[in-house]
């Protein structure tokens, strides 16, 4: 392995670490809190999901400030970003579809993947049926390019 | 009050291990992406060493706190399905998630992802609310 893939694969790692403590850390990790927040007529509506999301956006427009002074990324020879700037109907009916399932049940992808080392049986079932529907619209529904998400 | 403070502060780690990811690596932090990415066998090591962090995540929670984090899933088995298929296909039809567009696409401007940030957020909210009317 060379020393570039070494310092990509720990940086994939840490990184992936470090948002996984983070999700357990804020609370997102829990589908009761989720739905807690998404349910806005519940008559005790926990508003706390808005400082994950605030928290994570404060910091991240700094690094891509930082970012567009850099010529490329450290490990990397170019940025990869998403070449789609289209505004669309796949945008707004996959991101409906995404969200009506996330109230359904609370998990959104990355706290139910972190949510796996607790090994609770529903948690491998969300995402195994999440694993399906991404096979499916990836190779029955779409043939798509993979854009970011 | 300690509830926020957690919220505000797991959330800046979510941020500044999105910062990592695209200065060092020049990758976005969107999890559909990279874990559909890795289904579809694209740069397997390094979405698959992302994901296994991100599974590792709760783990060093117990190395510090002691306990895994609360985790409650009120859905019923079938509910659990069907959400997970809606976030699979949902997620890769409109090429991202609450991380892809909701931290990254927001924080790098992308009008592309407040509008889908605005939409999942619309459709959860209706959908939570409405199944909480018949809770």
């Amino acid at each position: 392995m060379s020393g570039l893939m070494f310092a990509r694969l720990s940086v994939a790692l840490g990184a992936g670490a470090m948002f996984g403590f983070g999700l357990s850390l804020s609370g997102m990790v829990d589908p009761a809190r989720v739905i807690g927040f998404l349910d806005v007529g519940s008559g005790h509506w926990d508003p706390s999901l808005i400082f994950v999301l605030g928290g994570a956006v404060i910091v991240a427009i700094p690094g891509v400030l930082l970012s567009q002074r850099l010529h490329k990324p450290v490990f990397d020879g170019r940025f990869h970003l998403p070449e789609n700037a289209a505004i669309d109907k796949r945008l707004i009916a996959g991101s409906a579809i995404f969200g009506i399932g996330w109230g359904l049940a609370g998990f959104c992808p990355g706290p139910a993947l972190s949510a796996v080392a607790t090994g609770q049986p529903l948690v491998l079932l969300f995402v195994f049926a999440m694993m399906s529907g991404m096979i499916l619209h990836d190779r029955v529904l779409t043939r798509t390019h993979l854009a970011n998400g | 009050m300690t509830t926020y403070l957690h919220s505000l502060a797991g959330g800046m780690l979510l941020g500044l291990s999105a910062v990592l990811l695209f200065v060092a690596n020049g990758r976005i932090a969107g999890i559909s992406g990279i874990f559909g990415r890795l289904l579809a066998g694209h740069n397997i090591a390094t979405n698959l060493a992302f994901v296994i962090g991100l599974i590792a995540g709760p783990f060093l929670y117990v190395a510090a706190y002691g306990q895994l984090p609360s985790m409650v899933i009120l859905a019923s088995w079938p509910v659990v399905i069907l959400a997970g298929i809606f976030v699979g296909i949902g997620t890769r039809l409109g090429s991202g998630c609450t991380s892809g567009h909701g931290i990254m696409g927001l924080a790098r401007f992308s009008k592309r992802s407040l509008v889908a940030t605005l939409t999942f957020l619309a459709a959860g909210v209706i959908t939570a609310t409405t199944i909480g009317v018949f809770r």
